[in-house]
């Protein structure tokens, strides 16, 4: 035994992280949704630099054309171009859905964890905020938010972030109830482990499939309350592209008969983010956890 | 390596117990008012000895878990001291606590639950040494491989995780994270229950080969009594939250003197098939009574075989009836030895409604 040297890792696959990745490239529907997002997260950053229009720029000389070499995605009812607003539109709804997203995912962990780890009457008094949180009709909600917060960019987020919050921190405490009584943690204790180690350490990894699940459903959902926000005026205000705001010009029965590529293709813009970004959080998912690679 | 340990060395006390008691309320109602306690342990007082191994035995749900967690102050305990190499844990706040905890450890009954499935070997030894040394990533990596070693681990499933391996493995990665932090005395809860038998003296026979090395007390918490037979040099017997027997080992189990003991060891199965045949087994009656509503008297009266009147009355006090034997029992009490009789009626007494104050 004392003839092997320290550095005879190696032979078994070295570090958590690496194993965690090659799970992750192992998980064909991950990598395919990897495949189709980084593309569109490519186009959506870097448009400015390569694509001759701008998302309000007015081409008077095509108004409701159709997809053409000059305009791929065909113009709208002003003559603006529609894959400039497609790739802008997209700057908007992801920012939107992720800074939310990240919002809502550390403010329900926090919460359900100090209502887990907080004690009885923490608990109590949380856990009835959440539900009177959740009990509230969320379209009104949303519309009673919105017209405190306005309108714009970082009212939109706010908006979207305090909303979906609650169930999070409701899962997170039920696991983190569970986890508090599991043996592991109280070996930790047993060390003199402090909260801020228990949870990091512990908690946070072991709730990883929670968050994870949930974050991917909540871009989804993100972008989808961003819509209807704009859709009924309290989100991202127009002229500002979005795909909600895109997709709303559907609304005229002409532009759905007769201008179908200046919705469709924000709805597939969505329809295909939306779905890869939820393959790559399945994929995340099992990344995460090492039991998963026993197939 | 039975008899190795010289007899000669002068022995110091390394834990010392004296009234634990652990209690668990009880909250009924709407406003969740205190109505009773759960009486997990209940008043116990011993001592462990530098480098021994106490056996503690006794059946499910008498406190012996509760009382090996409460030792190392994974609980808060409701009253009593214990004394820890000198120094008093038993109400020490947290950070006294603290820079005591590398002195105790734990060693968990089930190796599955108690190593996280999110973080590898190296993770879950080194855990300890993160928490109590400032050690640099060489240094620590240097310990986990010694660790690995002392526990026979093979050192390149450092980076595995735990549901890669067996439970006899999956028990020596707990045993290596206890280790980590050089400690003196370390609980074994029940580390053998959960492990096939073939394993379990694999996992025995590195306990006793550690002690050796590291020169560690164990206080080894188990229900099977020929394993404790095996490893402990002395045994404590509980029933219901209190100690009712405490001696060497070969002497308990020759002639226990608590009739509770003696019940207790008639049902340890006999390899032998001819003794087998001859083995007298004591079936008590009975079902244990609840720790929240323990009877008057000793805790064993409704019982106990031997139940005398004295036994419904008063509770029997925690004595020395042997040089180094200690029993609860009215049947050791010198003036008392005459007032022996009036068996039976178990049943009459099996309800107990008068315990209404509760401290």
């Amino acid at each position: 035994m004392s003839a092997t040297a320290p550095n005879d890792v190696g032979m078994a696959p070295s570090g958590s992280m690496m194993r965690a990745t090659l799970r992750f490239l192992s998980n064909r529907a991950a990598v395919m949704g990897l495949v189709i997002f980084l593309p569109i997260l490519l186009a959506i950053c870097t448009y400015s630099l390569w694509w001759p229009y701008g998302p309000n720029a007015i081409d008077l000389s095509a108004l409701n054309q159709g997809p053409s070499m000059t305009h791929w995605l065909g113009s709208d009812g002003v003559g603006r171009d529609v894959f400039a607003r497609l790739l802008q539109g997209g700057r908007t709804s992801l920012t939107v859905a992720v800074v939310s997203v990240v919002i809502s995912t550390a403010l329900g962990f926090l919460v359900g964890a100090l209502a887990a780890f907080g004690g009885r009457f923490v608990d109590g008094t949380l856990m009835r905020l959440v539900d009177l949180a959740m009990t509230l009709p969320p379209v009104i909600f949303l519309l009673v938010l919105a017209s405190i917060a306005g309108t714009g960019l970082f009212p939109t987020i706010m908006v979207i972030a305090l909303l979906s919050w609650p169930v999070l921190s409701r899962m997170v405490r039920a696991r983190l109830m569970e986890l508090r009584e599991r043996d592991f943690v109280v070996a930790a204790r047993g060390m003199g482990a402090g909260i801020r180690h228990l949870l990091l350490r512990h908690g946070l990894p072991n709730c990883m499939d929670i968050i994870v699940v949930f974050a991917t459903l909540q871009i989804a959902n993100a972008v989808l309350l961003e819509a209807g926000l704009s859709f009924l005026g309290l989100g991202i205000p127009p002229p500002e592209a979005s795909w909600g705001n895109m997709l709303n010009s559907a609304r005229s029965s002409v532009v759905l008969e007769q201008y179908p590529w200046q919705w469709m293709f924000p709805g597939a813009a969505l329809v295909l983010t939306v779905l890869a970004i939820n393959f790559i959080g399945d994929g995340l998912r099992d990344a995460f956890d090492p039991r998963s690679d026993l197939n | 390596m039975l008899d190795a340990k010289p007899a000669a060395k002068p022995v110091k006390t390394l834990v010392e117990v004296r009234g634990l008691k652990m209690y668990f309320p009880i909250h009924t109602g709407l406003l969740r008012a205190h109505t009773g306690d759960v009486k997990a342990v209940d008043d116990v007082s011993f001592d462990i000895l530098e480098g021994e191994t106490l056996g503690l035995v006794g059946e499910s749900g008498c406190g012996k878990s509760t009382c090996g967690r409460a030792l190392i102050r994974l609980y808060d305990i409701t009253s009593g001291s214990v004394k820890i190499d000198g120094t008093e844990i038993g109400h020490a706040d947290q950070t006294r606590l603290r820079k005591m905890r590398p002195t105790m450890q734990m060693v968990f009954q089930d190796p599955q639950a108690s190593l996280n499935p999110r973080m590898t070997v190296a993770d879950i030894i080194s855990e300890p040494l993160s928490e109590h040394t400032t050690l640099s990533k060489t240094d620590k990596l240097k310990r986990i491989y010694e660790l690995m070693d002392a526990v026979g681990l093979n050192r390149r499933f450092a980076n595995r995780y735990p549901h890669e391996f067996s439970g006899g493995q999956r028990q020596r990665i707990g045993i290596a994270r206890a280790l980590a932090l050089n400690p003196k005395f370390i609980v074994c809860d029940e580390p053998i229950a959960a492990l096939d038998v073939s394993i379990q003296a694999q996992v025995v026979n590195l306990l006793e080969q550690l002690q050796d090395e590291f020169g560690l007390t164990y206080l080894f918490i188990s229900h099977d009594l020929s394993m404790v037979r095996h490893i402990a040099d002395r045994i404590a017997v509980m029933y219901l939250g209190k100690m009712v027997e405490l001696g060497p080992r070969d002497p308990v189990y020759d002639s226990p003197l608590h009739p509770y003991t003696e019940a207790l060891l008639s049902a340890v199965p006999e390899p032998d098939p001819s003794l087998e045949k001859t083995r007298e087994r004591i079936i008590l009656k009975g079902d244990v009574p609840s720790p929240a509503n323990p009877p008057k008297g000793c805790n064993f009266c409704t019982r106990c075989p031997k139940v005398m009147d004295i036994c419904r009355q008063i509770e029997p006090e925690f004595r020395e009836a042997e040089p180094g034997r200690f029993v609860a029992c009215h049947l050791y009490d010198q003036n008392n030895k005459t007032t022996a009789g009036a068996t039976g009626g178990t049943e009459a007494d099996n309800e107990h409604f008068q315990q209404g104050e509760t401290k």
